[in-house]
């Protein structure tokens, strides 16, 4: 009996001291065998056994036609979606035990339409989850301006603009600033560039790649787009009709040999014409 | 006698009778606010109380004017002739607009903004409060704007029990078979809606979000 207390004591402590290396050293976000299924007149399952870890640090890029389901894997780590099966465990914590407040607000968020408050100007748009964290105004207006820096917009000129004012771009290099106010350790991106032309599509993801490099995040970063998954990736998931089909590096990426591949591949072919 | 005659020999007693409509608008349209928006911002995540709300308004909005009043008289409390029973019924008329553009407004905001708004961590709420309500302003004046008018128009027929206002003329007129007289209602009452209905348009196109 009297052994039994310390032994008991002792393996607590173990185990939160366990718990703590993992949310220091550990992967920032785990999948374990997490399915995802909508329970409509036809039960219909979205994402099956999806096992995988991503790093701290790691930029790790989901790639797959529409409808593949990697939004949903997204949803799943800031629990706007709770897994049918399996657990998802962000920083050390199954998502279900989070409280989805606290899990969010430490995990930035930028979607592809920016979804930017319209009655808000730039300024308030980023300074919101710091309202919400009840910062004080002196802290807030240099933490906006600061952003506005980071993301190339000059502070004084686009800090009381509405989201209106500001073209395609704008608004998504605003949405970026918006998603690291708080400075969280997670970064979730849902084709955050899908929506621009082109070449504004080009100068943020270059832009980007470097500010991901300078930031050390942990980013997951949704795309169909397997040129901008090479370019920033440190490693590419492949999803296929809501399964894991391939995990490599962007270096292994191109070479493997998979149908949906090569269907990806393919459409890096060189311009028509220009090889002539 | 020209409508312009009787008008000059009667400006009092019109002005006095537009001082009385007005009241009972303003005074019906005051209740109606204070019930249609809450109750519009409580049935956004309620789905059965939504359905219960929607359709009885939508059930008062169908019953003849007239006949609403008319059923209202027996009822104890709220019943009776004049004033208080007028009000209850144009409160029941006023209601569907403002609850069903409250409910429309905080539900038709851009799904991408909301999700935003979920994602960074923002409460049922705080969303409600600082995305839903300040998005849908504009289109909740809207539904206040469509509910004045037609509280305007059905505060004439209050006449019929007793509750006074511009309907007053128009019954008598009727009753006299005199053009005059129902014009000294009639215009006053358009005059008032149309007045209603540019000031709360300004206004709603001031509190418009692009």
């Amino acid at each position: 009996m009297h052994y039994d207390v310390p032994s008991g004591e002792r393996g607590v402590s173990i185990e939160m001291n366990a718990k703590t290396t993992a949310e220091n050293t550990g992967p920032a976000i785990q999948f374990q065998d997490v399915t995802y299924s909508l329970n409509g007149s036809v039960p219909r399952t979205i994402v099956s056994d999806i096992r995988f870890s991503v790093a701290s640090g790691q930029t790790l890029v989901l790639l797959g036609r529409s409808g593949s389901g990697k939004t949903t894997l997204l949803k799943l780590i800031n629990s706007l979606l709770i897994p049918t099966a399996g657990q998802v465990i962000v920083r050390g914590r199954a998502t279900t035990d989070w409280d989805p407040i606290r899990l969010r607000r430490g995990i930035g968020y930028v979607i592809q339409d920016a979804g930017l408050f319209p009655h808000f100007t730039v300024a308030q748009n980023i300074a919101l989850v710091p309202s919400l964290e009840k910062w004080d105004a002196a802290r807030t207006a240099a933490r906006v301006d600061e952003l506005l820096s980071l993301v190339g917009l000059e502070p004084a000129e686009y800090r009381s603009r509405r989201p209106h004012e500001l073209s395609g771009g704008q608004r998504q290099r605003v949405g970026v600033a918006r998603a690291l106010a708080v400075d969280p350790p997670i970064l979730l991106m849902d084709e955050p560039f899908g929506a621009l032309d082109p070449v504004t599509r080009a100068e943020l993801q270059r832009e980007f790649s470097a500010l991901a490099r300078r930031l050390g995040k942990t980013i997951v970063f949704v795309t169909h787009d397997l040129r901008e998954a090479l370019l920033l990736a440190s490693r590419i998931i492949l999803l296929e009709s809501g399964r894991i089909i391939v995990d490599a590096t962007p270096q292994e990426f191109p070479r493997i040999d998979h149908p949906e591949v090569t269907a990806f591949t393919a459409c890096l072919a060189p311009l028509p014409g220009a090889s002539a | 006698m020209t409508p312009w005659t009787f008008f000059l020999e009667h400006r009092a007693e019109i002005l006095e009778a537009t001082a009385d409509h007005l009241t009972l608008v303003v005074i019906a349209m005051a209740f109606a606010v204070a019930v249609g928006v809450p109750l519009g911002m409580l049935i956004v995540h309620r789905p059965a109380l939504r359905k219960l709300a929607l359709g009885l308004a939508s059930i008062f909005q169908t019953i003849p004017s007239l006949a609403l009043f008319g059923f209202l008289i027996p009822i104890p409390f709220i019943g009776g002739i004049g004033r208080r029973t007028a009000i209850v019924a144009l409160v029941l008329y006023a209601l569907l607009p403002i609850l069903r553009n409250t409910y429309v407004g905080l539900t038709g905001i851009d799904p991408a903004v909301l999700e935003a708004a979920e994602a960074m961590g923002m409460t049922e709420s705080q969303i409600l409060w600082r995305v839903r309500l300040p998005l849908a302003r504009a289109v909740i004046l809207a539904g206040i704007r469509t509910a004045t008018i037609i509280t305007i128009g059905v505060a004439t027929i209050a006449a019929a029990i007793g509750a006074g206002g511009l309907g007053t003329f128009i019954f008598r007129g009727v009753a006299m078979v005199s053009d005059a007289v129902i014009l000294a209602g009639a215009i006053p009452a358009a005059l008032l809606a149309i007045a209603a209905d540019l000031l709360l348009g300004l206004l709603e196109r001031r509190l418009k979000i692009s």
